[in-house]
């Protein structure tokens, strides 16, 4: 035990199954958890939509629901929610002090805009001049601002008032297995006390779905469990929309203010496998040694998106890894994106808690978990690239 | 000599720069031109500029990427400043580090979503883009819809060790960039990283977004003249692109494979402000805040700060803003220490800007020659700034604060020095 042990003491989850740590334990340990589905809204693609959200819970004033967009709604309100959760909201003292590292990629583009110069451009050559033409006269100022990365950090800094440092990382789930990782070390070192760290993904938008399967990603017939997504003709992934936010505290700072914590981060480990080389069941198999893993049963929360060959690897990296219970998460939320390994460390961190397994999501593939999981793994292999892995154990 | 610095961390030394802007590509075309008191500002010609109010930008025209999209170009920008610096550092074209890089949220552009649409079948505007994508045979165009890309054909040209880290501070994401890898070294994660700002995203969406917010001047006349920073008659920022390298090393591993110390990184500082999306807080207190913290983590006081290399942007409130904050650190002294922006003849690189003035504050220490602030004919009474007035200066600067305030509330600012502690 260390003063700067990497606690986890407050959690903001909103997920296609609702928000809060309790509504996502209950939900996921019931025993009947089923996927939450629209098949319909982006078909022939199925995805994990958001539940009901009242906004002005964790973003009061109006005129800031106004200034974005979902995706940054959804990050601003879970940021709330796990400030709310850690006993920080409204601590001016706390918030001013507090380091902030929010993983996104770019906002929702208008679709009408969009939309109506690529319609447009059907019947004219003069398509630079048709783009000016556009956008200098139907795009709305804040939309821009809706639209940059960066301004879901500066929201969370506006709504709730954290304003130590604020610094956005891009790059899908690479960017927050870098910034969760750069969290721990930045507690480690004692460079941080309490960290802000987290993400949100908003697939419900055209553009969402496009980057995923440009690359032919996408299932396109519908919802199937996520170990066997490669037997399908789609790409695998079904994407869903989440925001996810952690406050990482130093053991030293939760214990002065008598903080409970749900766990302890005990190591966070990345790689950035030459998947094209052919190197990415190595680099898992490597990682997990790295991680130092407990003998015995362990419980794995997998972030695995679908994706054929980085599920794959991982399945066989972890069945060949010892005696781990895997749990495949994105069959219940979807695949969300930059919130993806956040999901899976939140998850972790609630198993940790309730000294209590998640039982299997597929069952007949993932193996039951007796007993209380003393060291949990969450792991995320990037559906593309970058991988990461944290082993969480009890606070 | 000593290793570590008065907080008992290792000294972070810069071993290599490169650097690429409007004014030209490398080192020795780029601090010439500066010094010379250059513009790279002029009439743009890479796109139609029906209905625009801003028809002018430092962009970087003489690239084979630079018609090529933002994407292509942001990532030869990185790649050209990256080979620099690695070779200047003597490293023999593998950086074996990690990488930290400054770059901006680049989407498929136009011509991308203009060609899929026009390969659809089914659906309308934005769906038709899905049709396409479904339908097609290749996978050509995701590289360019996924936001690690750049970094990772920059990690896999030089031998980055680790997940590289793409970032986003707006504005001062460039000076985030060369924090974050100054971290990782203190932390004593690596011996050495490579922090990159490069901004090749100057394009008519960009220009429009921008012009929405009042953001850009619009003295499209005379192009050279446009950006003038801390002048009364400014009105705006010049869209520019520009890429900057620097490899960071450990003094300790520097000296041990006996490279040249070019500067110190000695402090970083940052605050954010939570006052709105585009404007800073009237009292100015987190750039205050910011300013202070960079020379506190220097382990230096004000007065041993001998030249500020300004954000500088010529937008009526930064400049203001900016002055109102260095008084509030430095006092009455402000009046005498040289206070001048890169961006009067480079324009705003965004994205880069931080990486590109980082770069051009070491060349001002090694050269002893301050660049200019051109365009100031016409001085704001409000700010009462030596700005180094529109001819270089020669001068012996032994360290430089480098502000960098962004969107979004960031501000981020550096201290650096000509020797180690």
């Amino acid at each position: 035990m260390s003063e700067r042990d990497v606690l986890i003491t407050g959690l903001g989850l909103v997920t296609c199954f609702g928000e809060g740590p309790e509504a996502h334990w209950s939900a996921i340990t019931s025993g009947e958890a089923e996927p939450r589905l629209d098949s319909t809204r982006f078909a022939p693609y199925t995805i994990h939509p958001l539940p009901e959200i009242d906004w002005g819970r964790q973003i009061p004033k109006r005129g800031d629901q106004r200034q974005m967009e979902t995706w940054q709604r959804l990050g601003t309100y879970a940021a709330g929610m796990a400030l709310d959760d850690a006993g920080l909201k409204g601590d001016e003292e706390a918030c001013a002090r507090m380091d902030m590292i929010v993983s996104a990629a770019g906002g929702e583009r208008d679709v009408e805009v969009d939309g109506a110069i690529l319609e447009a451009a059907r019947t004219r050559e003069d398509r630079g001049v048709l783009v000016n033409e556009k956008l200098t006269t139907e795009l709305r100022p804040t939309l821009f601002l809706a639209q940059l990365s960066n301004l879901l950090a500066g929201n969370i800094s506006i709504v709730h008032k954290v304003t130590g440092s604020s610094h956005t990382f891009m790059g899908e789930e690479g960017s927050s297995i870098a910034a969760i990782q750069t969290a721990a070390a930045r507690i480690r070192s004692g460079q941080s006390s309490h960290v802000l760290v987290g993400a949100s993904f908003q697939t419900e938008h055209p553009d969402m779905l496009l980057g995923y399967d440009l690359g032919g990603f996408l299932e396109r017939e519908g919802w199937r469990p996520l170990w066997s997504r490669d037997q399908g003709k789609g790409g695998g992934v079904v994407t869903g929309s989440a925001g996810v936010f952690l406050v990482l505290e130093s053991r030293a700072r939760a214990e002065a203010r008598g903080q409970k914590a749900y766990a302890a981060i005990r190591n966070v480990v990345s790689g950035y496998a030459d998947r094209p080389l052919g190197g990415l069941t190595a680099e898992i198999t490597r990682m997990l040694a790295d991680l130092e893993l407990p003998s015995g049963p362990l419980l794995a929360i997998s972030g695995a998106s679908g994706a054929h060959e980085a599920t794959t690897a991982e399945r066989d990296a972890l069945s060949a890894g010892g005696d781990i219970a895997v749990r495949g998460i994105a069959a219940l939320f979807g695949h969300v994106k930059e919130a993806q390994f956040p999901l899976a460390v939140a998850l972790a961190a609630l198993c940790i808690a309730n000294r209590s397994a998640v039982p299997p999501v597929e069952t007949g593939v993932e193996t039951l978990f007796d007993g209380v999981p003393e060291r949990v793994l969450a792991t995320t292999i990037g559906y593309h690239r970058a991988e990461g892995m944290a082993l969480l154990e009890p606070a | 000599m000593k290793m570590t610095d008065h907080k008992g961390r290792p000294q972070v030394a810069v071993t290599g720069l490169g650097i690429v802007t409007s004014l030209g590509k490398g080192k020795s075309d780029n601090w010439a031109a500066l010094t010379s008191g250059k513009s790279g500002i002029h009439s743009i010609t890479r796109f139609p500029l029906d209905h625009l109010s801003t028809t002018i930008a430092g962009t970087v025209d003489f690239l084979e990427a630079s018609d090529k999209g933002a994407g292509a170009l942001t990532f030869q920008l990185a790649d050209l400043a990256a080979a620099e610096a690695i070779e200047q550092a003597g490293l023999d074209g593998r950086i074996d580090a990690p990488l930290f890089l400054a770059s901006p949220p680049v989407e498929i552009d136009w011509n991308a979503r203009f060609a899929l649409h026009a390969a659809g079948v089914e659906g309308e505007g934005c769906n038709r883009l899905l049709d396409a994508a479904r339908r097609a045979e290749n996978h050509d165009l995701f590289p360019a819809s996924q936001f690690g890309t750049i970094a990772e054909q920059l990690a896999r040209k030089y031998g980055v060790r680790g997940l590289p880290i793409t970032l986003s501070t707006a504005c001062a994401s460039g000076a985030t960039a060369i924090q974050l890898a100054t971290e990782a070294i203190r932390r004593g994660e690596c011996e050495r990283a490579l922090a990159i700002g490069a901004d090749g995203s100057a394009t008519a969406e960009a220009l429009i977004r921008f012009s929405l917010l009042s953001a850009l001047s619009t003295q499209n006349e005379r192009p050279e003249k446009a950006s003038k920073p801390f002048s009364k008659d400014r009105d705006g920022f010049v869209l520019a692109e520009g890429g900057a390298a620097l490899v960071l090393e450990s003094l300790d591993s520097a000296l041990s494979r006996g490279a040249e110390i070019l500067g110190i990184i000695r402090g970083c500082g940052e605050r954010a402000d939570d006052f709105h999306r585009t404007r800073s807080k009237p009292d100015g207190s987190p750039a205050i805040a910011a300013v202070s913290a960079a020379i506190e983590d220097a382990g230096m006081r004000p007065d041993e700060i001998g030249y500020v290399n300004a954000h500088g942007t010529s937008t009526p409130e930064n400049d203001k803003m900016e002055h109102m904050s260095l008084s509030a650190v430095f006092g009455e002294r402000i009046r005498h220490i040289p206070v001048s922006s890169n961006k009067s003849m480079i324009g705003h690189t965004l994205s880069a800007a931080g990486a590109v003035e980082a770069v051009f504050s070491i060349l001002t220490m090694r050269e002893g020659v301050i660049p200019p602030t051109i365009n100031y004919d016409n001085p704001d009474p409000a700010i009462e700034l030596d700005v180094v007035p529109n001819v270089a200066r020669q001068a012996s600067v032994s360290s430089v604060l480098s502000n960098s305030f962004g969107f979004g509330g960031q501000n981020t600012c550096l201290v650096m020095a000509r020797e180690p502690v």
